[in-house]
């Protein structure tokens, strides 16, 4: 980018992080900012940021235009589209849109949420932060020094002040030319993740139940990314009996059947034994539900499966409970009665979207 | 002062085919008449021509977000292939115009005949002629005033006043440099009542005159209402349309908040002929290019890009007007009026269409009288006194309104005078209401009272609050609003933090 506008455009981006911050919990139960995700980047709508000016209103003032038409026929070519034909120079009214990184997004919600750092399992001494070099500045040791950037500095000022003649080139820095390399300390995630979403299809599980388990994976996948190299997602939808899908599967399945919960953990507990052996992976089972499981019997089978096997390979499992209107709920009751005590156990429930943000933080808030 | 120059200094300059084709082209422009100051034509690659053109065309401004959104807007349509910026000039001495770095021999060719179209315009016309053209170092200053108050207040509060400036940047009096308007109004009233003695005096008849009249009681009515006079005179005496001038004159600011106000009014005034010229301008400028390249610029092999990128600027999207058209086929129009003696008293009193149509007195006045136009009038004067309604029917111009019922856009009326008044309007106001400080003593507690000249447009009184709640913040206390809403007079009102609308009973 040349030039001066740098700093404007940097302000620009930090107005509209500090605006995503301040609506995040409106962000966070909103089907808007993870509909716009495009590759690397969310696009946010920032409505408020134009600068208020007395105008007319968009469609009170009317206008000149030019071409076909008979009086009293609508005006050709405008499809809704503001500003029309105004023969001023006043651009329409468009909505602006600001964009965000999902790496500056994951830090937000970091940084908002007060989520911890994840300490992968097993390999503390792999160091994390990185030191780089991002910046220059007029202080410095001077084994930092940037002898390109000083003499630069020294030529320009002999140059200003007229002591540079180029029959005698020398250029000879003092000390307010001086510049030195600055560093940040990086955090670079090294080890590798496995994030394992189930989800109960049953009938009970409404649309509005599987919109606020996609808007939850997405800001789950967004953290637990953000925290480690590599970052692998597999999908289990159950009813009475569990398969393994895909992500577009997963999130537009819905069922009709009875609900037993320990399939889907069966099956999860299959895959991770096959591919993720939880000494090389950090493993993040995370099972939504209304919480209507079919007998007694299939939720002691789940407790069991759950205390003898998964708990101590995975780094936590995550249970949310969705409400819905037909779910009793019972099986946030029997997990919190049996396994409370055991710390890799996070339990969470959600009644609604607005309780989303709220969600995230109980499940991504222990730092495991 | 700052010299800003180092931006153009450090600058490679043109290439030599481009200097041959400047040199060339600027002595065609001459040969035609045209009279400009220096030119300075830049070669920039797309990131230099996003950036000036985000700052306004001036290479250094104020540190502010905006300029950064509408870089990073600017720099998508770009990348996207939705907008490509054409051409730049900058109104100061000498010109300053920018040139694409990877465009074909053709557009820059085109590019500078445009361009001397703008800076003959710029030096020529009028209401440029107030306008700093230092600007350039204006700028650069502005910028240097504003980064130093951003030392000793910090960013954060520099930039939340200067957002509230900036949101009060069009209630600026666009004709400021070029009126004096007189404020003696109500002076020369009391004047008057002091002259006339007998204003008070009752009908009586001669005898008893000096009973039911004594001349004491007189006396003390005439002072009593010079008194009063004197009492209610406001201040402002007349409704003060340079509202920016106004709070930085007698608003309760910090010298810094002064200090950073006086830098963004100098800046709308600096802008403002631009925005009263729009159609002038661009008209004029596509008037040479289009003469320039036709007669004397294009070769053989050019000609078919030339085409395709002079009907791009020029193109009318169906029902939709375009300034740049407007202002060329009203050129146009004045010049065959002026070639075929079509003006005067003669023309005016024929009443036989026929003669009127095959009028032509081969007075050959066309090119002079263009030149004189764009000379003297500005955007509504140009359409007052030169839109005819030949030219409306052959434009094919219609009004249009909003039909609330319909949700969209509907064709009003093809009758000249509707068509003609509709534009002068839209022109008059461009957008920008008309609002004056009618009270600075409001309520007698020293709080600003705004009046909206209202037109039969509402404001947005969705912004209009936040705007209001920023000229209280800027004043100092509390400031109304007097306006419109469906037909209704209402008084808006805002103290800084709390927003009411108030809708006072009729006639009080």
């Amino acid at each position: 980018m040349p030039l001066n506008i740098e700093s404007d455009v940097h302000r620009f981006k930090q107005i509209v992080r500090g605006r995503v911050r301040k609506e995040l919990r409106k962000h966070m139960s909103s089907s808007e900012i993870i509909g716009k995700e495009g590759g690397r980047a969310v696009r946010v709508p920032l409505p408020q940021i134009g600068i208020p000016r007395f105008r007319y209103g968009e469609n009170e003032q009317g206008g000149i235009g030019q071409g076909e038409g008979e009086e009293g026929q609508a005006v050709p070519g405008q499809p809704g589209d503001p500003g029309q034909g105004q023969a001023g120079d006043q651009p329409g009214e468009h909505e602006i849109e600001g964009e965000v990184s999902l790496e500056e997004l994951a830090e937000i919600i970091g940084e908002e949420l007060e989520l911890p750092r994840i300490e992968p399992r097993g390999q503390k001494e792999i160091k994390s932060d990185k030191d780089k070099y991002t910046g220059i500045s007029r202080l410095g040791p001077e084994s930092l020094r940037h002898n390109r950037r000083t003499f630069r500095e020294a030529l320009k000022r002999q140059v200003a002040s007229g002591s540079w003649s180029p029959q005698d080139p020398r250029i000879i820095p003092i000390r307010e030319d001086k510049r030195y390399r600055t560093w940040k300390t990086k955090f670079e995630p090294q080890s590798s993740a496995v994030i394992l979403y189930m989800m109960d299809v049953s009938g009970s599980m409404g649309r509005e139940q599987k919109e606020i388990v996609r808007l939850e994976a997405f800001w789950i996948d967004l953290w637990l990314s953000h925290n480690y190299k590599n970052v692998k997602t597999r999908f289990i939808i159950h009813d009475a009996a569990a398969r393994e899908v895909d992500r577009e599967t997963f999130f537009t399945t819905r069922e009709s059947g009875g609900t037993l919960i320990s399939s889907a953990y069966k099956l999860c507990w299959e895959i991770i034994e096959a591919d993720y052996p939880p000494e090389e992976w950090n493993i993040y089972p995370f099972h939504f539900s209304d919480g209507d499981n079919w007998s007694k019997a299939d939720t002691t089978q789940c407790l069991e499966l759950l205390r003898g096997r998964m708990l101590p390979a995975v780094n936590q499992f995550s249970y949310a409970q969705v409400d819905s209107d037909y779910g009793s709920g019972q099986f946030f009751e029997d997990l919190k009665a049996n396994l409370a005590d055991d710390e890799r156990l996070v339990l969470s429930r959600v009644p609604d979207r607005d309780h989303i943000m709220d969600s995230i933080k109980e499940l991504l808030g222990k730092g495991r | 002062m700052a010299n800003e120059g180092w931006f153009f200094r450090s600058r490679r300059g043109l290439p030599l085919e481009l200097q041959e084709a400047q040199a060339w082209i600027e002595s065609i422009a001459r040969g035609y008449g045209l009279d400009f100051c220096e030119t300075i034509f830049e070669m920039c690659d797309w990131e230099e021509i996003n950036m000036l053109a985000a700052y306004g065309g001036f290479p250094t401004r104020y540190p502010h977000w905006r300029w950064g959104m509408e870089y990073i807007q600017m720099d998508k349509g770009y990348e996207y292939g939705l907008q490509k910026i054409y051409e730049m000039v900058i109104n100061t001495r000498p010109a300053y115009a920018y040139l694409l770095d990877n465009n074909t021999l053709m557009d820059q060719k085109l590019v500078m005949a445009h361009v001397y179209g703008h800076v003959d315009f710029f030096t020529q016309n009028a209401w440029f002629a107030p306008t700093n053209r230092r600007m350039l170092d204006q700028m650069a200053n502005h910028a240097t005033r504003v980064r130093r108050q951003i030392d000793a207040e910090g960013q954060d509060t520099v930039e939340r006043f200067i957002d509230m400036c900036l949101s009060l940047e069009n209630l600026v009096d666009p004709f400021h440099d070029h009126i004096k308007r007189h404020r003696s109004e109500s002076e020369r009233e009391r004047e008057e009542a002091r002259l006339a003695p007998g204003y008070a005096k009752m009908p009586a008849k001669q005898y008893m005159d000096k009973y039911i009249n004594p001349p004491e009681y007189l006396a003390e009515q005439q002072q009593r209402h010079v008194e009063q006079l004197e009492r209610s005179q406001r201040f402002p005496a007349e409704p003060e349309r340079d509202v920016l001038g106004f709070l930085l004159k007698h608003g309760r600011m910090r010298p810094w908040q002064s200090d950073v106000l006086s830098v963004i009014r100098d800046e709308a005034l600096y802008f403002a002929p631009q925005g009263q010229t729009k159609i002038m301008n661009e008209g004029w400028a596509s008037y040479w290019h289009t003469t320039m390249m036709t007669r004397d610029i294009l070769s053989d092999s050019e000609v078919i890009d030339y085409a395709d990128h002079h009907s791009g600027t020029v193109a009318m999207r169906p029902g939709q007007l375009n300034p740049y058209k407007l202002g060329i086929e009203l050129y146009r129009h004045i010049e065959d009026r002026w070639n075929k003696g079509q003006f005067g008293k003669d023309w005016l009193d024929c009443e036989d269409v026929a003669v009127k149509r095959d009028w032509n007195t081969n007075a050959g006045l066309g090119r002079a009288k263009i030149f004189e136009v764009r000379k003297s009038h500005n955007d509504v004067t140009f359409v007052d006194q030169f839109l005819t309604e030949d030219f409306v029917r052959q434009q094919g111009l219609f009004s249009y309104e909003y039909d609330k019922a319909a949700g969209h856009f509907v064709i009003d009326s093809r009758e000249f005078a509707d068509v003609k008044q509709k534009l002068l309007q839209m022109l008059a106001t461009r957008g920008n209401p008309r609002i004056a400080v009618t009270d600075a003593n409001h309520g007698n507690k020293g709080e600003l009272e705004l009046t909206h000249d209202h037109e039969g447009v509402d404001l947005q009184v969705q912004w209009a609050e936040q705007a209001l709640g920023n000229v209280a913040r800027i004043w100092g206390r509390e400031a109304h609003l007097l306006t419109q809403v469906d037909g209704k007079r209402v008084i808006l009102h805002h103290d800084g933090d709390r927003f009411l609308v108030e809708t006072p009973k009729a006639g009080s």
